[in-house]
């Protein structure tokens, strides 16, 4: 027990907590946009491992590392533009059009490594680069503050200032607006001359490119190449931090870190002398559980709210 | 009218598969030094030897166990995805009954498949019960349960059953009075098959024949309307996800008592997601989930020879599902000929009752 305490409150696991939360924020502000705008990305896991693959095999060919997060944030858009296609143009359930991402995703991204690397499990043998980390200015002055803080992948503190963006895209734009009256009322936002396709296919270019985001920085940032299904459900967990943060920019960020913590936890748990499937089923039934508590007392809520009128 | 639509779906779920087909043929054209080999293994292969042709079978007896399961969760219209899940725990389930427990030969695998399919129907049932209790999505629960159902599993074996004397991570060897039995010989075809049988015709009579099937049917049509004709939706929806679970949970229990001596599986299996796509080319029809489980068998199969005795790779299965899920599912996908097709036989069959 003491070795657990010893644990949480080093100075290392407030920096890995950082580090494993990155790429479920990025997702989950992916999560976020769509689902504000009414339509549900399940696809965010095969998504961010189609990005993931692109940066390493960009980055290696053209010795940037700067054009393979270009290329992987595009590739994730572009994934978000076809589903859009399939679901709005072809009327294909968009869970079901997520389910096919997340297939060609997890099959794909092998075949893909395949031709290119000649192997199906990791990328090792392409000369793949990784994003800068980042010494924070003054921040990296203070001790304790800055182990964790500072020395951060570049990627890290573009994330916390996605979260910002897309609070002020979502609540301070005219798009935003639009975005979110699309989400409640489609009928409604369509009778005032709200294009609701081109809205909703922006949505859900910008929730690819997030999903672009995170899976460059599983691969060029979190480690230094591509493997095999390496997201591991990440992008089904950022949906459940999105709906456990109630779809608000910072309850999202919120459940991340939450998430994050356990993910962070179940890591360093594995030097004692837990049976390691209970560690690794941290997050996971971090997630359910929280969910049902959110679920439960906004039903209750609700409940509530029905009484008191009625 | 109704069943020349019916006939409309056939001919357009044809079309899919024959794109689909097309872009493998692109693909392979594409990435293989030997395409004509390549494209033989690939679609003449599994039918090329009996072994193979038993592959085949081999791999639809979980297929159809998932495609049912899928389809009656999705019946209810709940994108309950957790049957890979359940599938996974059934054969933990099985596994751990197998072990643990001495009866007669007959009674034995009974047990343990019934066992699988309750500890099966705990993982799709916990996130029914949370969405109809709560309203909490469904869809993100079951997924996560899925990762649950694994590691918990990976764990009993670890703790419980394993084998010390064994070189991997595999439990202790089951039981010969707990195995099923193998149906044709030179083949892995085993006892599972009739009982699949048996599960097709079982949920198509619980679907079409039964008032539990009706009021599930007209809950996944539309609930509201479900609801004001009186039908308690909630409690048919948990029903479904119970049912939908316990039928993977049996698939799983089937596959390791059929398949294996050990339980061996060091990952998710994927058959769960695989039951998705069955169910989506059966129209969640249990009586044309056979038939589907067949054709993503077959895919399946012919993409592991090709994998084999030719330079591609047989990830490209992925992109085949991945097409065929998307444009089946698309409603919009060749919507003007069914127009035409449905506006031209109203047509003649006015013409047809004038003539009278």
């Amino acid at each position: 027990m003491d070795k657990f305490i010893e644990i949480i409150f080093s100075v290392s696991f407030g920096y890995a907590v950082l580090r494993v939360t990155t790429p479920l924020l990025f997702a989950s502000m992916g999560a976020l946009i769509s689902d504000k705008a009414g339509v549900i990305n399940i696809a965010l896991e095969g998504i961010m491992l189609i990005a993931a693959l692109t940066g390493v095999i960009v980055s290696a060919f053209t010795q940037s590392a700067f054009l393979g997060l270009m290329a992987a944030v595009l590739a994730g858009s572009l994934t978000g533009a076809a589903m859009a296609y399939a679901s709005l143009n072809l009327k294909t359930d968009i869970i079901l059009s997520g389910v096919a991402v997340n297939l060609i995703g997890a099959g794909g991204t092998v075949f893909a490594l395949y031709l290119v690397a000649h192997d199906k499990g990791i990328s090792s043998s392409l000369r793949s680069l990784v994003l800068p980390k980042v010494a924070l200015p003054i921040i990296s002055q203070i001790p304790v503050i800055s182990d964790i803080f500072s020395g951060h992948n570049i990627l890290t503190y573009v994330a916390i200032l996605s979260v910002v963006l897309v609070y002020i895209l979502v609540y301070k734009t005219p798009v935003g607006l639009q975005i979110r009256a699309v989400g409640e009322n489609s009928h409604a936002a369509d009778s005032v001359g709200v294009s609701v396709i081109k809205i909703k296919y922006t949505a859900l270019i910008l929730s690819g490119a997030f999903a672009g985001f995170a899976g460059a920085y599983m691969s060029m940032g979190y480690v230094s190449w591509f493997s095999k299904n390496m997201t591991v459900g990440r992008g089904f967990i950022a949906l459940a931090a999105e709906a456990m943060g109630g779809g608000t920019p910072l309850g999202t960020t919120i459940a991340c870190f939450v998430f994050g913590a356990a993910e962070a936890l179940s890591n360093s748990l594995q030097s004692l002398r837990v049976p390691t499937e209970f560690v690794q089923m941290i997050p996971y039934v971090v997630t359910v559980v929280g969910l049902a508590l959110y679920s439960s007392r906004k039903a209750s809520q609700i409940k509530k709210h029905l009484r008191n009128r009625g | 009218m109704k069943s020349k639509r019916i006939n409309f779906e056939w001919i357009r779920t044809t079309v899919v598969i024959l794109i689909a087909l097309i872009f493998t043929l692109i693909l392979i054209l594409l990435v293989s030094k030997e395409p004509a080999n390549a494209l033989k293994e690939f679609l003449i292969g599994p039918i090329d030897s009996m072994r193979h042709i038993g592959n085949v079978i081999e791999l639809m007896i979980p297929l159809t166990f998932t495609g049912l399961a899928v389809s009656l969760m999705f019946s209810a219209e709940q994108f309950n995805l957790a049957a890979e899940g359940a599938f996974f725990a059934g054969a933990i389930g099985a596994a751990a009954i197998a072990l643990t427990t001495d009866l007669p030969n007959i009674i034995h695998p009974i047990v343990a498949i019934l066992g699988g399919g309750l500890i099966g129907s705990l993982i799709t049932g916990i996130p029914g019960y949370l969405k109809v209790k709560w309203n909490a999505s469904e869809l993100v629960s079951s997924l996560m349960f899925n990762y649950i159902a694994f590691f918990m599993g990976i764990y009993v074996i670890n703790n419980f059953f394993r084998d010390p004397n064994a070189g991997a991570m595999v439990s202790h060897k089951l039981p010969q009075s707990v195995l099923l039995m193998n149906l044709i010989p030179r083949t892995r075809i085993h006892l599972g098959l009739i009982i699949a049988v048996i599960f097709i015709f079982a949920c198509y009579y619980f679907i079409y024949r039964t008032k539990w099937g009706y009021e599930l049917r007209v809950t996944g049509q539309n609930s509201k309307f479900a609801e004001y004709s009186g039908i308690n939706t909630l409690k048919v929806i948990l029903f479904a996800q119970l049912l939908g679970g316990f039928v993977a949970g049996v698939g799983g229990a089937t596959q390791l008592l059929g398949m294996y001596t050990r339980f061996s599986w060091q990952s998710l299996p994927n058959l769960g997601w695989d039951g998705i796509i069955v169910a989506i080319l059966a129209r969640n029809n249990p009586v044309y989930v056979p038939l589907a489980a067949l054709f993503l068998a077959y895919l399946r199969i012919g993409a592991d020879i090709m994998a084999r005795m030719s330079d591609v790779q047989n990830e490209v299965v992925y992109l085949i599902q991945g097409i065929i899920i998307v444009l089946v599912v698309a409603e919009r996908f060749l919507a003007k000929y069914r127009h035409k097709w449905v506006f031209k036989e109203a047509k003649s069959g006015i013409s047809e009752a004038e003539g009278e």
